[in-house]
């Protein structure tokens, strides 16, 4: 009985995997209040030391979340920043402080807004390749994604 | 009395006729000035990433973009450099003989090697150009660029900067831009138009 669980719990983990990776498609990560919604990345320009992170996050919760931490397994650096367009400027910064997730809210990270920033590039991001990182919740604590890397310019945001 | 209001009408046709002269010749006056205003650009001679200088003087015949950005430029600059790619393609055969200089503001990090590498992953039209600190003041001030360094938390930085494309056309006379924001049709239309096919 407890093996024939073992192998209940090992196919329906091996099922959510693929569930969750099948190319192409949508996929969205639930993990306790929170759901994030089809985190992606596009490919990087060969040489280039920085790569992009896009996802939607909704916090189902009554309480406001923060997203204060990522990680991710092709880069030595991972920061939160803000883009945006002032006039025909592009204005960068930062945001040390993490993103707010308010409650009952949902935040979404896009091009030419609110994105993650991958420095320190430890291979090229390539098309249709998967890699894994950690999103760290004030509250909701650590989770791991996989981003689903678009073509050179491509944009997934309506998938997320 | 009738006299009176004749020449008090003839007066004031002088009068309006005066005011139109003097309307027209303030536009004309406009009209100069105001090309000085769109008077972007200047002659430059920068290090390539191919080797050797460009000489905007040698671009004499040729029409030719300008664009301004660095490579550790997560989004504007990957997605204009790739943008142009499509379209020089889809131009087919008019924009032959046209060139596109990808100039960094950022010489700091983006040396020529670097350049080189990164410009790779595009048309092979997009040339890479690297000015020292000083010819890259003076690029600002004569493309009305903005650049700065914006620090960040590990100790590195990014780049605020100006996101327009420059269009210059075969006399080297600034004829336009391709904004960031506009849609790909209406980039596509200029370059068309600039390359008068």
């Amino acid at each position: 009985m407890k093996l024939y669980n073992q192998i209940v719990l090992a196919s329906a983990l091996a099922l959510a995997c693929v569930m969750t990776i099948a190319s192409g498609q949508a996929h969205e990560i639930t993990f306790g209040n929170l759901v994030i919604h089809h985190p992606w990345s596009r490919q990087s320009p060969m040489a280039a030391d920085v790569a992009v992170g896009f996802m939607t996050i909704t916090n189902n919760s009554k309480e406001d979340d923060r997203l204060v931490k990522v990680t991710s397994e092709i880069s030595t650096t991972v920061q939160i920043h803000d883009m945006k367009m002032v006039g025909d400027v592009m204005k960068m910064e930062e945001l040390p402080d993490g993103v707010i997730i308010p409650a009952g809210a949902t935040v979404k990270l896009k091009p030419r807004a609110l994105h993650i920033m991958f420095m320190g590039l430890k291979r090229q991001v390539v098309e249709g390749e998967e890699f894994s990182g950690s999103l760290t919740f004030e509250k909701a604590g650590t989770v791991t994604v996989d981003y689903e890397v678009a073509a050179p310019g491509g944009d997934m945001s309506d998938m997320e | 009395m009738k006299h009176v209001r004749m020449i008090a009408a003839a007066a004031v046709s002088v009068a309006l006729a005066l005011g139109a002269v003097a309307w027209i010749g303030a536009d004309l006056l406009r009209d100069k000035t105001s090309s000085s205003v769109f008077d972007i650009g200047g002659p430059f001679v920068l290090a390539s990433a191919r080797g050797g200088t460009v000489d905007s003087k040698t671009l004499a015949g040729q029409s030719y973009a300008v664009f301004f950005g660095f490579t550790h430029c997560p989004e504007v600059c990957p997605t204009t450099l790739y943008e142009m790619s499509n379209n020089l393609v889809s131009l087919g055969d008019a924009a032959e003989d046209f060139r596109v200089f990808f100039i960094t503001v950022d010489p700091a990090r983006d040396t020529l090697a670097v350049m080189k590498d990164y410009v790779s992953n595009f048309d092979p039209r997009i040339e890479a150009l690297v000015p020292t600190d000083d010819q890259l003041k003076q690029l600002a001030s004569e493309f009305r660029v903005y650049y700065a360094r914006v620090p960040t938390s590990d100790g590195g930085y990014t780049m605020d900067h100006t996101a327009t494309t420059f269009l210059f056309d075969r006399n080297g006379s600034f004829t336009g831009t391709l904004s960031y924001d506009e849609a790909a049709e209406t980039k596509q239309a200029k370059l068309r138009k600039l390359l008068g096919r």
